[in-house]
């Protein structure tokens, strides 16, 4: 699962480089994620802006990260493709995570 | 090619707006729905769907073609088929996905309600999303056991387009 980890300032950004998180690479993105993030202390921001496609694998392996950095560090959501939004929509985890549109906006902390 | 029925010449639609049935059939696994959606959409090609109507069949079938690599059939058989019909009609795409795996538990599709959101963070369910995407998605959704088969009918209302010529 290709992800790429930078910092800046006090967040760590994870961009996912694949146009795709479904049932064939949830465990890597899950196990990916927790790698990349363990022993960290900042919050996360999760760029989705390449990702095309989700299903509920790929939903469960966001959740199932962000209940790994919790209770003291949040998953934010940057750069939702119209068809991952909708996923989050209906299945309302958009109320579960913070949701920015751009990478922009979630690293100023703005709401839409 | 058949008569158009009569309820399709009151809305002017012909056969010719319709494409023809295919079938596409993969092996179960973790690239079996990846596979099979492509495969499907290489049929889907003509039809000039929207993105949005993309977007729902390609959730639809993959969560149900997982649901059939995750349940029906054990990890360790690596020969199970999945086949995918789809016949598209006046109201939509009508998609049949037969596997030989095991039924559904007490032969019933599960009830794919909504997951509690409103809750504590750590106590959500990272699982169990998939039935409500393709009941919520899907029309006329009919699971059956037969013989030794699992059958799942079901339809996505898409808008007639006039195939490419």
């Amino acid at each position: 699962m290709e992800i790429s980890v930078r910092n800046e300032g006090s967040l760590c950004i994870v961009s996912v480089q694949e146009a795709r998180i479904d049932a064939a690479v949830a465990l890597a993105f899950k196990e990916a994620m927790r790698k990349s993030t363990d022993g960290g202390e900042t919050d996360v921001v999760l760029d989705l802006r390449q990702v095309e496609f989700i299903d509920s694998s790929g939903l469960g392996a966001i959740v199932a990260t962000m209940k790994f950095l919790a209770p003291n560090r949040s998953l934010i959501l940057a750069g939702l493709t119209t068809a991952v939004e909708k996923v989050f929509k209906l299945t309302r985890m958009d109320s579960v995570f913070s949701v920015f549109s751009t990478l922009d906006q979630a690293l100023a902390g703005q709401s839409d | 090619m058949t008569e158009p029925t009569t309820t399709q010449k009151a809305q002017g639609f012909t056969d010719k707006h319709l494409l023809k049935p295919f079938d596409v059939c993969v092996t179960s696994g973790k690239m079996a729905a990846r596979q099979a959606v492509g495969e499907v959409f290489v049929e889907l090609a003509e039809l000039s769907l929207d993105a949005e109507e993309i977007a729902t069949v390609e959730l639809v079938l993959a969560e149900a073609i997982n649901n059939i690599v995750e349940h029906a059939y054990p990890a360790s058989d690596f020969q199970g088929q999945i086949h995918i019909g789809c016949s598209h009609q006046n109201n939509g795409l009508h998609f049949t996905i037969l596997d030989h795996g095991c039924p559904m538990p007490e032969g019933q599709m599960p009830l794919g309600l909504a997951q509690d959101v409103d809750i504590d963070p750590l106590d959500l369910a990272e699982g169990g999303y998939g039935w409500f995407l393709i009941k919520d998605l899907a029309k006329d959704i009919c699971y059956e056991r037969l013989g030794a088969k699992n059958r799942l009918n079901l339809r996505i209302a898409v808008a007639i387009h006039q195939i490419r010529s």
